[in-house]
């Protein structure tokens, strides 16, 4: 068990990317019209870092997931349904509002906070995972700054690949601009790492992995602790739909030598 | 009154600075003219005083981190020059590009400055405070945003500001120290698509996306993937234009269907991709769902192939959709394009 990790991977929920967002603004700030009642998912990016988990957990034995999840406990439950299907992990769920509005911040205070609670986690052989940016708020800086205050120093985002070692060190392969990977290796853990999109497809359902995860889910569900996001002096001035429709013209009876000619003569327009 | 520091950054070279770096510059010199604030700007570079040269006529304060240390994209080494650039300017707003580098440490480096951040800014308005415009919900949602509290770092998003071209001089520059901690991470270098194979190219006029039609079964029931890459290829050569892609055929490699073997992740355009910056955008064999087409928000003129003629661009997605054939249609264009070459 030399190589074994402890991995936190922490996770929002977001609304089903098929759904119509319509922004409202509440006394509380800006939300979305129904937000409590759209179909919400695990967010895409952080369902990547929980497929690379499972992945290098169950290579390397020994190795923990726990999956720290914020949002309202009905959601949560809800969304759990699916994912614990997917591969195994403990919850840690954090029971606040849900959306992309709430300050960064103070989501990652609430995460960082629930983190240094879990009793078993080895923080010198954790790998703390999310995504590198969200499908609600997309800032990609939550992961960084519960980072932070769990003192962890050796960050990498963007990650598509990690490849651990005998020695324990670890290869990391970072996005970069232009379509680059930044290979970098790190000495060891503990270490922050926001998943891209990775290379592992998404696991088919097991529902003996979800038996097995349920029973742990539901209890943690209950016990879930209240977080009250600051808003740390944000202040939102507007938050509406971009009112870019375009006019299209269809064109449906022109022959590919026609269409090919005006798309050349498109290309070559400045 | 506010005081302003724009981090910049240098590029592979080590010793000049990166067009997103000189953006963050003209959005720092334009936000102090409006606010009457004060501008330093800092440099984070191998060798920072040819880095600055470029910087002499913004009348600046020059401050900089120097050293191999530095050459390196790394959290640790970063997050500690960017903290030293910030605590030597003592600035309440810190405007920084969006690049890789600084979006990996900023917001560490807010954190230890007992600031906050804000990410993705593709505006800065406002006329008594600053607002700055982002987009949430994976550009589906736009908002202005504003914050009380100070130091407050703002990261923008490349292509919204032109880039800074002064006269280039001698510079006046602060060298800054920088305590580094222990460095546990090395970074052994870059893996890149071979030179012909790199197909994502931000700077290109257009973006060409591939759909997952183009691994279809055709009409003669076969499916010709061979041919597709050929055509994709072959277009992507003749006009130097940026390789898109949909989730759904990147993701075809992983479940081990039949794919583009050019194509990876990294080409993903949408939810769960990229967001590019390009003049125009084609669509070939794509469905224009909104999850991929959420990607297309900074694309300015738009034009789609597709077989369905009830497809998502024809719903106000797209400028023109033809309802045709893309394997003929594009065999066609880059007939054309090769005559008009020749």
């Amino acid at each position: 068990m030399a190589n074994a990790v402890h991995i936190v991977v922490c996770a929002g929920i977001v609304p089903d990317p098929l759904q119509t967002l319509e922004p409202v603004t509440g006394p509380n700030g800006p939300g979305l019209k129904n937000e409590m009642v759209l179909p919400a998912v695990l967010d895409p990016w952080a369902a990547s870092a929980l497929y690379e988990a499972a992945g290098l957990a169950a290579k390397n034995p020994g190795s923990k997931v726990w999956l720290v999840s914020l949002g309202p406990k009905a959601k949560l439950q809800q969304v759990m349904m699916t994912v614990a299907q997917k591969v195994s992990f403990q919850l840690v769920p954090i029971d606040s509002p849900i959306g992309g509005f709430p300050d960064a911040h103070a989501t990652a205070a609430a995460l960082a906070e629930a983190i240094s609670a879990i009793p078993d986690l080895d923080r010198t052989k954790c790998l703390l995972f999310g995504g590198w940016e969200s499908a609600t708020r997309g800032a990609g800086v939550t992961l960084q700054l519960v980072g932070e205050r769990l003192g962890i120093t050796d960050q990498f985002q963007g990650v598509d690949q990690i490849d651990l070692r005998d020695d324990g060190s670890f290869e990391v392969l970072e996005r970069v601009e232009g379509g680059k990977h930044q290979v970098s290796v790190c000495a060891g853990t503990p270490a922050v790492l926001g998943w891209a999109t990775g290379n592992l497809a998404e696991p088919r359902n097991n529902p003996q992995v979800g038996m097995a995860n349920m029973r742990t889910i539901m209890p943690a569900l209950q016990k879930a602790k209240a977080a009250k996001l600051e808003a740390n002096g944000l202040r939102y001035v507007s938050a509406a739909l971009p009112k870019q429709q375009r006019t299209t013209r269809v064109v449906k009876d022109m022959a590919p030598d026609e269409i090919a000619a005006e798309l050349v003569a498109w290309i070559g327009a400045e | 009154m506010e005081t302003i520091l724009v981090l910049t950054h240098a590029d592979e070279t080590g010793s000049a600075l990166t067009r997103a770096s000189l953006e963050a510059v003209t959005a720092g010199k334009e936000l102090a003219a409006r606010l009457s604030a004060s501008l330093t700007i800092g440099i984070l570079a191998v060798d920072a005083t040819a880095a600055a040269g470029v910087l002499a006529s913004t009348g600046a304060r020059l401050l900089a981190v120097s050293g191999e240390a530095f050459a390196q994209a790394r959290y640790a080494s970063d997050a500690a020059a960017c903290e030293a650039l910030c605590r030597a300017a003592q600035a309440n707003l810190v405007l920084a590009p969006g690049s890789s580098r600084l979006t990996r440490v900023a917001a560490g480096v807010a954190h230890r400055l007992g600031g906050f951040i804000d990410t993705h800014i593709t505006a800065l308005g406002g006329t008594e405070s600053v607002e700055a415009t982002r987009w949430f919900y994976r550009q589906r949602v736009e908002a202005v945003l504003s914050r009380d509290v100070r130091p407050w770092f703002l990261l923008l998003d490349a292509g919204t500001h032109t880039a800074f071209a002064g006269e280039p001089g001698a510079a006046q520059i602060e060298q800054i120290a920088v305590q580094l901690p222990t460095q546990r991470t090395t970074v052994s270098g870059f893996r890149a698509p071979a030179q012909d194979a790199q197909t994502i190219r931000p700077d290109a006029k257009m973006l060409f996306v591939a759909g997952a039609g183009w691994t279809k079964k055709q009409p003669d029931g076969q499916i010709h993937a061979a041919e597709a890459g050929e055509l994709i290829l072959g277009f992507l050569h003749a006009t130097g234009a940026s390789l898109g892609s949909s989730k759904s055929l990147v993701d075809q490699g992983g479940e081990g269907n039949s794919v583009l073997p050019f194509l990876t992740h990294l080409n993903q355009i949408g939810q769960t991709g990229a967001t590019p910056r390009h003049a125009k955008g084609l669509s070939t064999c794509c469905h224009g769902e909104e999850p991929h087409v959420v990607g297309w928000r900074f694309i300015g003129d738009r034009r789609a192939i597709s077989l369905d003629p009830n497809c998502g661009w024809t719903r106000g997605k797209a400028d023109v959709v033809y309802i045709a054939d893309a394997f003929q249609v594009m065999a066609r264009v880059n007939e054309l394009l090769a005559s008009a070459k020749a």
